[in-house]
């Protein structure tokens, strides 16, 4: 049985060395060198007495940063992924969690981590990868292994201002690239278009199957998603075949028309995610694409990447919602009311993941791992943990779970996943701010910041920005003389969101 | 003109959109910020961006833009 995510590569390399895994426009890699590249990394880190830590990666995405990734694999730790494009207060945030003891840069990112306050080591990866390999050393640690051991760090939202680390094992990721490669009916063949940043746990749809099957990914740089005929062109000068994007990157080349101009010529299989696909957008592409499958993805960070899948298949009519589907094998979907009791069918209940593909929980955070990863209440007998996504859903006619709505205020934007209540924590903390209520405009797609106090709108736009992660800073910002309050005393998200479509 | 830089200074107040003409190399706007410029200069110039015409050059500056706000009415 396979207990190590590497064991994918170290099979692959046997049977297409030469062939390219992870490349951009101008440089590539081919399973050789990503099995030569990280075999040096690990043989330094272990080499250097670090194992079972957190080794933090801080590079552009290239496919170098892949190597250091499954480097930091070989020599038993797991790796952090930071982007370059993260402000040095979040970064600030995340290494105060974490501890850290070793960074990976590169030649461009070696700058920034002089201005961290972080003390620990700093290596560069040209140099690092030089490091003649020593089997013992790799061979030592895998003889040590088990595949309950971390691989990964990713971190998301946190609602009181501090974003949370979500920790994935061996045996998660492993269950969800079988299931996910089944259900995406991946294989040798198959070639990758990667949108996903490599610091959030959307990439693993590319990372992994690329090395189980001998597939290829090229990783599509962020700026091409703003000019979608260029993008289109670049899926079809690589002769993509499979993209897994977020549901705006799809929309942003329908809506703008792009369809009509240009036609991606290879692609067939879409599976998309994050967020509710608007019908409208959706008939574009299935009218373009009619022999291309469709596949609708839902899934939690917590429960390492989708959970859930739906093959579009019949016609669906605007202002219907495409379905989650239904679990991949080995997972189970529960809905629990909040009685926590199982809904009866047709009601909307809070959608519950119970599997293998589980992560481990939030790293340095048993108070918040403890509120979401909980005991089955349906089981009194031993212990069975359940995640506790805060997603409502239910079941239709025809059996298929449907996405309904948050509980709390976390909302997706951009497909990513945000808390408001981070960025109004964020505002909160400023001098001169008396009270501040963030909502989001499901009709524009646009976080909207309503605050009372003494900062000007443009600097507390540019305070944002330095705080938070491009994603998160407010789309429309709005100084107000008074917070609205509800009859509770509780600020009026409901009058605000009013006020906001109601204004010219 | 003032149409325009009202839009852009409602997306990025913190930005100075008279003098700026590196948008897009620096990197002060995004994919989210070209799909809401696109959507608002409809409903504000009514013209229509055709999708040949969402590239870097016209969206570096403000007064590319409206170069091309003005270019497109011409043609209509």
């Amino acid at each position: 049985m396979q207990i190590n995510v590497l064991e994918y590569l170290e099979e692959t390399i046997l049977r297409v060395p030469e062939k390219i895994a992870y490349a951009n426009e101008t440089e590539s890699l081919t399973f050789q060198q990503v099995f030569d590249n990280s075999r040096a990394i690990g043989t330094f880190l272990k080499k250097s007495g670090y194992t079972k830590e957190p080794v933090v990666v801080f590079m552009k995405k290239h496919p170098n940063v892949i190597a250091a990734f499954f480097g930091t694999v070989y020599a038993g730790n797991f790796y952090v992924p930071i982007d370059e494009e993260m402000p040095f207060y979040r970064i600030e945030l995340i290494f105060q969690n974490l501890h850290p003891q070793v960074l990976i840069c590169d030649k461009e990112t070696q700058k920034q981590v002089k201005e961290f306050s972080y003390q620990g080591k700093v290596y560069l990866y040209d140099e690092i990868v030089q490091t003649i390999v020593e089997e013992e050393r790799l061979s030592e640690v895998r003889k040590e292994a088990i595949d309950t051991d971390p691989i990964y760090i990713v971190f998301t939202s946190g609602s009181t201002g501090v974003p949370k680390g979500v920790v994935a094992c061996h045996r998660s990721v492993i269950d969800y690239i079988e299931h996910l490669s089944e259900v995406l009916g991946l294989n040798e063949e198959t070639i990758f278009g990667n949108q996903a940043p490599l610091y959030f746990d959307a990439c693993l749809k590319e990372l992994y199957p690329t090395i189980k099957f001998g597939a290829t990914t090229y990783l599509i740089p962020k700026s091409f998603f703003m000019f979608p005929v260029k993008l289109v062109e670049f899926l079809n000068r690589y002769q993509i075949n499979t993209i897994c994007w977020v549901v705006s990157a799809l929309t942003m080349i329908s809506s703008l028309g792009v369809l009509n101009k240009v036609k991606p010529e290879y692609l067939k299989t879409i599976a998309f995610g994050s967020e509710v696909f608007p019908i409208k957008q959706f008939q574009i592409w299935r009218k373009v694409l009619p022999e291309t499958t469709f596949i609708n993805l839902y899934g939690p960070t917590e429960a390492t990447g989708m959970s859930c899948y739906y093959k579009v298949e019949r016609e669906f009519l605007e202002g219907e919602i495409i379905p989650i589907g239904q679990p991949f094998a080995n997972t189970r979907v529960y809905l629990f009311n909040q009685k926590n009791c199982l809904v009866q069918q047709g009601e909307v209940g809070e959608i519950c993941i119970a599997g293998t593909a589980l992560t481990l929980g939030y790293y340095n955070d048993p108070e918040r791992t403890e509120q979401v990863f909980v005991q089955n209440p349906l089981n009194i007998s031993y212990p069975e943990r359940i995640y506790r996504t805060g997603d409502l859903g239910r079941y239709n006619e025809k059996g298929e779970l449907l996405f309904i709505s948050r509980k709390d205020d976390q909302i997706k934007h951009m497909g990513h996943r945000i808390e408001l209540g981070e960025i109004e924590a964020n505002v909160n903390l400023l001098e001169g701010i008396f009270a501040s209520c963030c909502i989001y405009s499901a009709k524009k797609d646009k976080i909207i910041l309503y605050y009372v106090g003494e900062i000007e709108k443009a600097e507390m736009a540019a305070v944002l920005k330095a705080r938070l992660p491009r994603y998160m800073v407010p789309n429309y910002i709005e100084q107000i003389e008074e917070m609205p309050l509800t009859p509770n005393g509780k600020q009026n998200r409901v009058a605000l969101k009013q006020r906001y479509e109601n204004r010219n | 003109m003032e149409e325009l830089l009202a839009i852009l200074e409602e997306l990025h107040p913190e930005v100075d959109f008279r003098t700026c003409c590196t948008l897009v190399e620096d990197k002060i706007i995004d994919s989210f910020d070209i799909v809401s410029l696109i959507s608002e200069i409809h409903s504000e110039f009514d013209v229509a961006i055709p999708a040949e015409e969402i590239i870097p050059e016209n969206f570096n500056s403000a007064a590319a833009l409206y170069r091309l706000i003005q270019r497109l009415e011409e043609e209509d």
